[in-house]
């Protein structure tokens, strides 16, 4: 970007601006108080590829998506008022899950703020709680260094989502414009370094640990930490390590020291593992409830050396013993080095509490019963498989078809598993999976969806019909809101309270269909591996249906409120030849 | 860590259109419950100053203040102790018949307090002071009819030299 000064409109200034910050991709949606940015869209020369998408919500999950398997900035634009409110959620889980993206609102011109203009909602003040930061725009002639500063504070420090809300009447003054070179915002100042001596402190501590468990989370992916600095921490003492939901891959699936998932439907061994644990080395994780069930109750015995890059999860639900604030891509090598400087070459203290915990992975693998109706962690565990030699990015909606892919799927690599952690957005999987397309079209994308989820944002196909963005999307079709329909039949007397869909769900192969993109079905083992094959092959944008067990449930479980350590589990017999263990 | 204490905290922001929202929505947020709140400008009329009271444990003011750090418009923080200087203005307005003006008024030049306003039924005063004493004055003119009364909410500074014992939140780096 020359920084000559030019004259031109506020629309033209916020594409220049977009330019400037390297942006390639945005998704929206347009409407009356963002026409003049769209209508610079159009007449302006520019390189940036625009996705028009069919609700606001799908454009900032799509950003989230395209984000989250990049690690760029995503971008979503859309106009006022409902237009904006549409982006709350995308917005507010792209907050909790710490995703770096820029939304772009317009505003009702400035002199109608304030009167109940059409289409007027005070988006900065609905969406205050959940940004990391937000600007109304007032002049003209900030365009250029707001847009600078929120490329800038949604990727730095703890990344996060950012709004800026722009009048229209704005949009259409003129200024000079000229790109800023430097950013400097006196009040952000994220700190970068962790401190040498808290470093050091934290390998003695790992060293003279017995009992140390590697508590990574998403964090980790956000700062993208080389797994290969965590695989030496890890390695150095032959601690376990335990990947939290946001952290899966990040740290591979497949080495030996990997435990798994932790927490509510985690595996036995995790829980066990950081319940019993003497040291947890959290890193880039925040001890969520979902993580810690009853935080009183949790890892009793444990120090805890605390990694982050945001001082406030610092002492927020667990106190640390050893706090680390800094940017974990240049923590977690020091501690790798100041792990390796120490050792003196005799075995790892440690050696036989790895035993242990690996035993408990072994003696406690996810299992189910392999019998007909179809179960969804088959569909699952075959689409793993006939995928193995892939560059998969998975993503999700959220429920029991969530937990089972994060417990069957194998991920080796970050930024491959795209799934709504903090807040638990149904609907996230197929917006989420089609913004990761377009910024990995070389990848393959699939999607596992709920039904429940899918009906929720199952408009974008259009989108994806449109562009051409292969994303595969797998309904798990079990007929139920599936997770709610499990804590029904477990702790609310089996009264399935409004969560039967079936009777009035579509025909997802016809609606598929109904898009102009292929449908596949399968509702016997025999169908599986066809359905998978042929979605593969036919390398577009594509919808399975794949028709499950209504009853299966997500196991093991820890159930609200109850300690980690305090799982439930189903029955099974060594004999019973129809159950199958994740092979992990 | 969970004996609630009253604290006092001085944030220095960014004199900006909603910043006063994001700290205060903040607050409530988190489930913290303010006292009292004041703010206004300082020497440099780009910067505001933010004097917050709130009612909650040490552990929750810690992670108050770590959150209110996280606000891109603040720039600094500090939990102010028993030592620093903390004023409050109060305006009072007082049923007063014209007999009975000279009294109240000596009453009131004991706590330093001024007349602003004279009617015929009522006397209005202003005072500044700690809260202690304006709770004293308060209760002294009590007897003779309170009709209005407002206070500005606590503004602090700390003491500047060897009494001013800084409690500054300590970010671990």
């Amino acid at each position: 970007m020359d920084s000559d000064r030019r004259r031109m409109t506020g629309a033209e200034a916020v594409i220049r601006s977009l330019e400037a910050e390297g942006v390639t991709d945005v998704f929206g949606l347009p409407g009356g108080a963002i026409l003049p940015l769209y209508d610079a869209w159009a007449a302006c020369e520019h390189t940036i590829r625009h996705y028009l998408v069919r609700h606001e919500q799908g454009a900032g999950h799509m950003a989230q998506g395209y984000a989250r398997a990049t690690g760029r900035v995503g971008v979503a634009i859309a106009t006022s008022g409902p237009g904006a409110t549409n982006l709350v959620t995308p917005i507010a889980d792209a907050y909790l899950d710490s995703t770096p993206i820029v939304c772009i609102t317009g505003q009702v011109p400035t002199h109608l703020i304030g009167t109940d203009a059409f289409q007027e909602a005070d988006i900065t003040g609905i969406t205050m709680p959940v940004v990391k930061h937000s600007w109304l725009v007032d002049r003209v002639e900030d365009i250029p260094r707001v847009v600078k500063e929120a490329f800038h504070i949604a990727r730095s420090g703890r990344p996060g989502p950012v709004l800026i809300d722009i009048p229209k009447d704005l949009q259409l003054a003129e200024f000079e414009f000229s790109y800023p070179k430097q950013v400097d915002i006196p009040g952000y100042k994220p700190s970068r370094h962790g401190h040498p001596k808290q470093v050091i402190s934290a390998a003695e501590a790992i060293l003279t640990a017995e009992r140390p468990v590697f508590y990574v989370g998403g964090g980790a992916v956000s700062a993208n930490v080389d797994p290969g600095d965590l695989i030496r921490v890890a390695e150095s003492v032959q601690m376990p390590v335990i990947t939290t939901l946001m952290a899966k891959g990040v740290f591979p699936d497949s080495h030996p020291l990997c435990i798994g998932l932790p927490g509510m439907h985690g595996s036995k061994a995790a829980n066990w593992a950081m319940n019993q644990a003497d040291l947890l080395v959290a890193c880039g994780s925040r001890f969520d409830d979902r993580v810690t069930g009853k935080l009183d109750a949790f890892a009793p015995g444990a120090q805890v050396i605390h990694m982050d890059i945001d001082p406030a999860e610092i002492d927020k639900n667990r106190a640390a013993q050893i706090p680390i604030v800094g940017s974990l891509e240049l923590v977690v090598p020091k501690l790798a080095e100041a792990l390796q400087s120490r050792m003196n070459g005799g075995p790892p203290k440690a050696a036989p509490w790895l035993q242990t915990v690996q035993d408990w992975k072994r003696q406690h693998p996810f299992r189910y019963r392999n019998t007909e109706p179809l179960k969804p962690e088959y569909v699952i565990e075959r689409l793993r498989d006939l995928t193995a030699d892939r560059d998969v990015i998975w993503a999700t909606g959220v429920g029991q078809h969530q937990m089972w892919a994060a417990q069957y799927l194998q991920i080796d690599l970050p930024r491959r598993w795209l799934t709504s952690g903090g807040l638990g957005t149904m609907g996230f999987g197929v917006p989420a999976a089609i913004g990761a397309k377009v910024g990995r079209p070389d990848a393959t994308v699939i999607n596992i969806d709920g039904d429940g989820c899918f009906q929720m944002t199952m408009q974008e196909l259009a989108t994806a019909k449109m562009y051409g963005i292969g994303a595969i999307h797998v309904v798990v079709n079990n007929g139920w809101l599936g997770m709610v329909r499990q804590w029904q039949e477990l702790f609310h007397g089996e009264r399935y309270s409004e969560t039967l869909l079936e009777s009035s769900s579509p025909d997802y192969v016809k609606l598929a269909e109904s898009f102009g993109l292929p449908g596949f079905r399968c509702e016997t083992v025999d169908e599986v591996d066809a359905a998978i094959t042929a979605a593969l092959e036919c390398g577009g944008p594509c919808v399975i249906d794949a028709r499950v067990d209504h009853e299966e449930k997500v196991y093991p479980m820890v159930p609200a409120g109850a300690a980690a350590a305090e799982m439930i589990d189903v029955e099974w017999a060594e004999d019973d030849n129809a159950w199958v263990e994740d092979g992990v | 860590m969970t004996a609630r204490s009253h604290h006092t905290l001085s944030v220095l922001v960014e004199n900006r259109p909603g910043v006063l929202t994001r700290c205060a929505g903040l607050f409530a947020r988190r489930g913290f419950n303010i006292d009292s709140l004041a703010v206004g400008t300082t020497q440099d009329p780009s910067r505001s100053r933010i004097t917050i009271r709130v009612d909650c444990s040490q552990h929750s003011v810690e992670q108050v203040i770590k959150q209110l750090y996280k606000l891109v418009d603040v720039l600094k923080v500090q939990e102010l102790d028993t030592t620093a200087v903390e004023l409050e203005l109060l305006m009072i307005k007082v049923t007063s018949t014209p007999e009975r003006r000279s009294e109240i008024i000596k009453l009131a030049e004991v706590f330093d307090a001024s007349v602003v306003d004279v009617g015929p039924e009522a006397l209005t005063f202003s005072c500044v002071a700690g809260p202690d004493r304006l709770q004293a004055l308060e209760q002294l003119l009590e007897p003779y009819g309170i009709r209005e009364l407002v206070r500005t909410g606590r503004i602090a500074l700390d003491r500047d030299g060897e009494l001013g014992t800084r409690k500054r939140m300590r970010v671990v780096a």
